[in-house]
């Protein structure tokens, strides 16, 4: 039976100071609803440039980091080796240096054996030169099974004419970014040279234009056959470079990558290790999030804490009064806590309301056009747990506020206030 | 004398503020049940503060007091809450209602806390109550509008409303015109021929005989005492 009787003080209490309850729930509302539409946005944000990245980013890459071995050298030849001897040689060249995965068709069949594998892709990648007059457009040429490539990518989403399977039909077919081919001057079925660092030349013709958003995929970067760029190379069918890897669950790519290194004695990188930066930009966004939302909700909570302080000098009387027809100590915080907490409950259930309202008007508002950008709106998340966060925060928020106001209320003496 | 209700035992007390003094000077008192006792004295003689001792809300002070049996000195905070809810009535000098709850309400408050009936049944001994103090016309209004006069009786209903063994009372009159003043002493004595037991602190000689014993303080101590 307490509690109810506590609470009815307490909503009569709340119920004949009106406009202060209100403007006290009016501070926890706004401040959970930014920090809803903050948290949305920017989780959002994160989202959308960790799919940017990741749309080019393979979940493991294999390639051959090559280190110089100068344990034997030709020195040796001149000097010949005598223990007491030093030879000491600076800038050492090596002679040469093979950049491809040995048994890269092997490694390939073995990896497609995983089960925890989707797609492997292997690539041969080499500098070309696009002459257009005078001028030569220095692009990275890939050299990929298209097929694997697509799984990997999803290059025909992102396909602004042609398909990527016309590299498989067309001989010497090539794919194009919309910015280099726009450089160019070209488009789908017009022809194109390009010459290797080995001066070798081949012409292409381009199959298909292509738009990622990046300026890394579509002005410096071409898609040819596997075929086209090891006879460009003039290396032979078996010659490549890297392969790259989707898996079912992205979160193995650490422990599968390790895995691979170790079975293949290759380095092999996980999309978490290459994209770091982009992880640093989350961290720093969602901590400016926190900080901004944290702010908002102390000033709330200082806005609480004043009017709970004013109510309770202005209700000295009638706290000597309960207390002297029986009311304990604990039942007079419970009567002030619990405004404090009414307030931020329905405060923040508002501040829950509007920052949806917000967010979701927020995410149907047209982002700015851009080259660039692919996309259309606003980026926002909307997740359950931010909602949950948001509503726990308020509701302690109001309890701190609320503690030490109750906590003097509580041990008000009533004889010296029955006393006059 | 009848059956003891509350017994007081060399009760000392101090004020520190702003020197060292002593109010109450090594007071011992015994109530009988049904008993109507006016404490009277100057300002300042401690009559008050001795009230408010016995009343249980001051638990500093020396000596020990023994309400129905029960010894309240030295209880906790929280017990004697409890206590205070359960066997004592309280009417003070201010009316001191709850401003915004209304008339019923405040009456009702103190019998919700005890929780031993629904809020019905409260409900209903609160207006009988208030009909006992021909305030049962106010009940839907809010307390904070009456007139003083009205305001006392009300607080003597809401004093009521537990069967308190004990009323207290400090200067019920103190504040009130000739006529309200009337009417509360008739209510006293109508409480005082129904069997309960009362104590009042006043300044007022007519309320005072009404009492079955008159106890005269004096700088701390009781001076005389009178009556049956």
């Amino acid at each position: 039976m307490k509690v109810p009787v506590n609470l009815e003080i307490a909503k009569v209490h709340l119920l004949t100071r009106k406009r202060q309850t209100v403007v006290a729930m009016l501070g926890v509302t706004f401040g959970i609803a930014m920090f809803i539409l903050m948290i949305s946005f920017m989780k959002g944000v994160n989202q959308v440039l960790s799919d940017i990245m990741l749309s080019v980013t393979p979940d493991i890459h294999i390639y051959n980091d090559f280190e110089t071995d100068y344990s034997s050298s030709l020195t040796s030849r001149y000097f010949g080796t005598k223990p007491s001897q030093w030879i000491i040689v600076r800038h050492p060249r090596p002679k040469q240096i093979n950049l491809n995965l040995r048994n890269a068709p092997g490694i390939v069949a073995n990896i497609r054996e995983n089960k925890e594998v989707v797609a492997v892709s292997p690539l041969v990648s080499m500098q070309i030169l696009f002459n257009y007059g005078p001028v030569q457009l220095g692009v990275v040429a890939d050299g990929v099974d298209i097929r694997e490539e697509d799984l990997l990518f999803d290059l025909s989403g992102k396909m602004n004419s042609g398909r990527p399977e016309n590299l498989l039909t067309t001989e010497n077919g090539i794919l194009l970014g919309n910015k280099l081919a726009g450089k160019l001057q070209v488009t789908s079925g017009d022809m194109v040279t390009a010459t290797a660092p080995s001066g070798a030349r081949m012409r292409f013709k381009v199959v298909g234009i292509y738009q990622f958003g990046m300026a890394l995929m579509d002005e410096y970067k071409a898609y040819v056959s596997l075929s086209s760029m090891q006879q460009l190379l003039g290396r032979n069918r078996d010659y490549i470079t890297d392969i790259r890897i989707k898996l079912k669950d992205q979160n193995r790519a650490k422990s599968m990558a390790e895995l691979f290194s170790r079975k293949y004695g290759y380095k092999a990188d996980d999309w978490d290790t290459v994209n770091a930066s982009l992880k640093a930009g989350n961290i720093i966004r969602d901590t400016l999030t926190y900080v901004v939302s944290f702010t908002m909700l102390l000033v709330a909570g200082f806005g609480i804490y004043n009017i709970m302080n004013m109510v309770i000098t202005g209700k000295l009387k009638d706290i000597a009064i309960l207390k002297a027809q029986g009311f304990a100590k604990k039942d007079i915080i419970q009567i002030f806590l619990s405004q404090s907490l009414i307030i931020g409950i329905i405060g923040g259930l508002a501040g829950l309301l509007l920052g949806f309202i917000l967010s979701y008007a927020l995410s149907k508002v047209p982002f700015p056009t851009d080259d660039w950008m692919v996309i259309k709106f606003f980026p926002v998340t909307f997740d359950i747990r931010h909602y949950l966060f948001g509503a726990g925060f308020g509701v302690l928020t109001t309890l701190l506020a609320g503690w030490t106001p109750s906590l003097k209320a509580s041990k008000i003496d009533p004889v010296a206030i029955l006393r006059g | 004398m009848s059956q003891e209700i509350l017994r007081a035992e060399k009760l000392i007390k101090f004020f520190y503020d702003p020197e060292k003094f002593k109010v109450l000077d090594n007071i011992s008192l015994s109530v009988g049940k049904g008993e109507f006792i006016a404490i009277m004295g100057k300002s300042g003689c401690g009559k008050s503060t001795l009230l408010y001792l016995l009343s249980t809300l001051d638990t500093i002070y020396e000596g020990s007091v023994n309400i129905i049996g029960t010894k309240v000195t030295g209880l906790s905070e929280d017990k004697l809450a409890r206590f205070r809810n359960e066997h004592i009535g309280f009417v003070f000098q201010f009316h001191f209602l709850l401003p915004e709850f209304t008339t019923l309400e405040n009456v009702m408050l103190p019998a919700l806390k005890l929780g031993r009936l629904d809020k019905l049944a409260i409900q209903t001994l609160a207006m009988e109550k208030l009909r006992q103090m021909e305030m049962d016309q106010y009940a839907s209004k809010l307390s904070g509008k009456l007139s003083g006069g009205q305001q006392q009786r009300v607080a003597i209903a809401r004093a009521l409303i537990n069967n308190p063994d004990i009323i207290m009372a400090d200067e019920p009159t103190g504040n009130l015109d000739s006529s309200n003043t009337a009417k509360v002493l008739d209510i006293f004595k109508q409480l005082a021929k129904a069997g309960n037991t009362i104590i009042v602190v006043t300044h007022d000689r007519d309320f005072a005989n009404e009492a079955d014993r008159i106890i005269e303080m004096s700088d701390g101590k009781i001076m005389t005492l009178s009556g049956t």
